[in-house]
């Protein structure tokens, strides 16, 4: 097959409609006779509820008013465990949570009306902090606080431990991080028990909005319909937590008969919805006098929120990627989800890999001033090289050479020269300068055997005016599935870019191609949208109404006869997974993934120490991702990636306040704007994946996991202050480095 | 309880037409450009003037239309995204955004094109340090700034000639 999209930078498939603000978001859409809905929460963390007032002096009966009896089927949110409720009926586990939806033609007056609900309630103790869950002050989910554990086992940890010539230990923690996609999350549902449910809305797994409404009305598939809106971001805040508004939406839509509308504004947005999983992640390593890793002893936990949602997969990823790209022969890692009274914690780009890379990177660090190596030469004694083992047992096949991407990464960012420079100006100087780096890998697709249970499938068809409609259900959410899978399907038919189509993701008319998440868009459906092109091609030559090197005019004249004479033109491709991947879930040994992306970043700071205030001032981000697809999407995945994984080292402060987040505006929750990104310099080396289409592995989510160490490492560089907890405000910063100092006056 | 508040009559011109439509005075100019004139190019973001996804022209200067009284847009002349299209033909900056990869998810753009074609009007060619103040108040969460920051130096050379560079 020829290459003639693929690696070349085409105009973004829907641009032109998001420059003139014709793309349509779900809050731009009015069906007629259209009314509003909104969302009566707890006021209290934990607690029995008692009772419902409608008060104030409102027409209470021109309202529409759902409670959790008013729910047709199960009250339940589907998604992996069973816990979470649609509306909270008797008992109350965070303070988000919610109780009473209201509908009503005008928005303003609606407003007012949720105010005036009182929920009487009995408070109950709550519990917020991975402390006290793991110390069980209150046992406040299942038997004992842990949504899930994982127990990886490699080698004998304690025999090693034993044997090393030094241990050093550690403690890391990461803090909450909100996605902050700039569109609110919103939704319109039509639902009523003839025509079933149909809903509309911003989201990345249409498939999962499917489920969770099949499960809460009772309805057979055929009777739920979603459909995806042009997306204003994602980042994993609109994997799960749609399932929810949809719900509401269309709970309110069928008691009421009208359609309905649910936009959150900023505040209900950054308060109800889901935000990374703060972290606690503690190392015990040992290691020999000539620097080699012997023995990796890792307790990974994250502060799951109230309810399960996705935290066994988040757990698992930050679990398998908490050994990062190195060699070990004797790894043991516990990791356990716990249960808050906060509202759950969710899916974000990296999920959990950002939490214990951070972590990881941070730890090695310091035992490589234990060896008195610096830190490069000691990453370059334990990588990862092909045919080695990882934590799960996974043998490397790929020709990796962190090395190489090592010294490249030093070498562009010019890094020995900036370590000599800052030392020598520093001394005496206010402003601190430093550089740091760390090595990271990312896992593309999903863990284990998730995408063998996915089972994913793609569609493509020929239409009639002479294009092909891809149908998938992956969203395009600003990363570029849209024009990606374009350049993948017009290669493979050998026809232009401008003869493609994508189907709108619609549950009532694409198949499952699986949830938009984990890096799996371009390389997992990407490789089905290109079998399934192959096979539409191949189906035309044996048709004998196309040869082999035909013209753009031939092929769109041979579809035209074969849907004249034989009827639709359509194939399908269903996810087969690579030979010889192996994966056992009871022991979590095997080929944890397809394939990993592999990366160098280098960050250069300057630390005022007079404001304690942190400037990242040079950025090199290089990585190894396969086949680039499309280098100025990918180049852009890349530095939105290293933007969002700055402010999750510096500046995104998520506050918590008895379980609620007390800074839920963007007054108070600072993500970085114009000013505070430096010129991020972005590099790829590409060693082509052969199961990925064109040769590519996944890109997303990568960008996210690098960042904080290198920052904080480069922190430690300008300053001497190794900070082991993000984010490393000048709060933060102002505290470590007076307590350093020592009692003054 | 106050005072009912009252509609009052409100005329201005919106992308070169004039308008005539009753709003409350108080109401936000985001909500009447959206909701009253259909014109749903303009979005909202945080409703507090924080992220400039609202962003619009005022009288030649940009506002965030969802701190701007419906009252004092009586008179005014007003431009948003839909307006800087014409008959069809995309402005430099749009151009600019869509080759130059500025552009991603989309919801932060129409703000964005705004604020680049506010700063290139002031100073048509912005340096590195100028750019980055004239896009201080427009937030956006995908693409960490780089390709449109790119997107504004293409916007300021003649069409046809060589790439930029990232400043």
């Amino acid at each position: 097959m020829e290459h003639k999209l693929l690696g070349q930078s085409v105009v973004r498939k829907e641009g032109r409609d998001k420059v003139t603000g014709r793309a349509q978001y779900v809050d731009d859409l009015t069906l007629p006779g259209m009314i509003h809905g909104v969302t009566v929460r707890s006021s209290i963390a934990r607690g029995r509820i008692l009772g419902i007032r409608y008060a104030g002096s409102f027409p209470w009966h021109e309202f529409t008013i759902v409670t959790a009896p008013d729910i047709p089927g199960k009250n339940e949110i589907a998604a992996i465990a069973h816990d979470q409720p649609c509306l909270a009926d008797k008992i109350i586990n965070h303070p988000e949570e919610p109780i009473v939806l209201l509908a009503h033609p005008n928005k303003y007056l609606l407003e007012e009306a949720r105010r005036a609900v009182e929920i009487e309630t009995q408070p109950l103790p709550a519990i917020f902090s991975i402390e006290d869950s793991l110390a069980r002050r209150e046992i406040i989910a299942g038997e004992d606080n842990v949504f899930k554990s994982y127990l990886v086992c490699k080698g004998d940890v304690e025999a090693a431990l034993a044997q090393a010539d030094f241990i050093v230990e550690g403690e890391y923690r990461t803090g909450s991080q909100e996605q902050l996609y700039i569109e609110n999350q919103g939704m319109i549902a039509v639902a009523n028990p003839r025509d079933g449910v149909t809903v509309w809305g911003s989201m990345q797994c249409p498939y999962y909005v499917h489920k969770a409404l099949m499960v809460l009305f009772g309805l057979p598939a055929e009777k739920i319909r979603v459909i995806q809106t042009e997306t204003g971001g994602g980042f994993g805040g609109k994997e799960e937590y749609p399932s929810m508004i949809a719900a509401h939406a269309a709970l309110l839509a069928w008691k009421s008969g009208k359609p309905v509308k649910i936009v959150y504004d900023r505040a209900e947005d950054m308060a109800a919805t889901t935000k990374r999983h703060p972290s606690r992640t503690r190392h015990r390593t040992g290691v020999t006098r000539d620097g080699k890793l012997v023995a990796m002893e890792i307790d990974f936990v994250i502060d799951g929120g109230a309810y399960t949602t996705l935290s066994p997969v988040v757990l698992s990823r930050g679990t398998i990627h908490s050994p990062g790209p190195y060699f070990c022969p004797n790894v043991r890692i516990r990791s356990q989800a716990m249960a808050t009274n906060a509202p759950p914690h969710g899916a974000f780009r990296g999920f959990g890999a950002p939490q214990s890379i951070f972590a990881l990177e941070r730890h090695l660090d310091q035992v490589a001033k234990a060896v008195n190596l610096p830190p490069e030469e000691f990453r370059r004694r334990n990588f990862l090289r092909q045919g080695q083992t990882t934590a799960t047992g996974q043998v490397i096949h790929e020709d990796v050479d962190l090395a190489r991407l090592l010294e490249r990464a030093l070498r562009e960012s010019d890094y020995h020269a900036k370590r000599e420079r800052f030392e020598r100006e520093n001394p005496g100087a206010s402003v601190k300068r430093g550089v740091g780096f760390a090595t990271f890998m990312h896992g593309a697709g999903f863990t284990g055997s998730g995408e063998v249970t996915l089972a994913s499938v793609v569609e493509l068809e020929a239409t009639p005016e002479g294009s092909v409609r891809i149908l998938t259900a992956s969203t395009e959410i600003g990363q570029g599935t849209n024009t990606v899978f374009s350049q993948i399907a017009a290669d493979a038919l050998g026809i232009g870019y401008d003869r493609i189509e994508i189907a709108c993701p619609d549950t009532g008319a694409v198949p499952n191609s699986g949830p938009t998440v984990a890096s799996r868009t371009a390389m997992v459906v990407g490789k089905l949208v290109e079998s399934a092109a192959l096979a539409l091609k191949q189906e035309l030559l044996q048709s004998g109404l196309l040869c082999d090197s035909c013209t753009e005019d031939e092929f769109v004249r041979g579809c035209r006869r074969y849907i004249e004479t034989r009827g639709p033109l359509r194939t399908r491709s269903q996810y087969e997974p690579p030979p010889g991947l192996f994966w056992d879930d009871i022991n979590y040994t095997g080929d944890a993934y397809g394939a990993y992306a592999w990366a160098v970043y280098v960050a250069e700071v300057a630390v005022d120490t007079v404001t304690f205030e942190t400037r990242v001032t040079d950025f090199v981000a290089l990585q190894e991702v396969g086949k680039v697809l499309h280098p100025l999407l990918a180049a852009g995945q890349i530095e939105g990636g290293v933007a969002q994984a700055i402010g999750f080292a510096l500046y995104e402060n998520v506050v918590w306040h008895q379980g609620r987040m007390a800074n839920g505006q963007m007054t108070n929750y600072i993500m970085p704007t114009s000013m505070d990104i430096p010129p991020i310099r972005v590099f790829f080396e590409e060693h082509p994946y052969p199961f990925g289409p064109g040769g590519a592995k996944g890109i997303g989510e990568l960008p996210m996991d690098g960042p904080a160490p290198a920052i904080l490492s480069a922190i430690e560089n300008a300053t001497g202050i190794c900070l082991s907890e993000i984010p490393a405000t000048p709060e933060a910063l102002m505290d470590a480095m007076t307590q350093k100092a020592g009692p003054s006056g | 309880m106050g005072e009912p508040v009252h509609k009052i009559g409100i005329a201005c011109t919106v992308n070169g037409e004039l308008r005539r439509f009753r709003a409350y005075p108080m109401a936000r100019l985001l909500d009447v450009l959206r909701e009253e004139l259909h014109l749903t190019g303009t979005k909202e973001g945080c409703g507090e003037g924080e992220c400039g996804a609202c962003a619009v022209l005022m009288n030649g200067a940009m506002v965030t239309s969802c701190l701007v009284p419906a009252a004092e847009a009586d008179g005014a002349e007003i431009r948003t995204i839909e307006g800087i299209a014409t008959g069809g033909q995309l402005h430099a900056v749009q151009e600019a955004f869509l080759e130059c990869g500025g552009a991603q998810c989309g919801i932060c753009t129409p703000g964005m094109v705004i604020a680049a074609l506010t700063l290139l009007e002031r100073c048509s060619h912005p340096n590195d340090a100028e750019i980055r103040e004239g896009l201080a108040g427009n937030l956006c969460r995908c693409t960490g700034y780089q390709k449109i920051f790119v997107a504004v130096v293409r916007a300021c050379q003649p069409a046809g000639e060589g790439q930029p560079s990232i400043p």
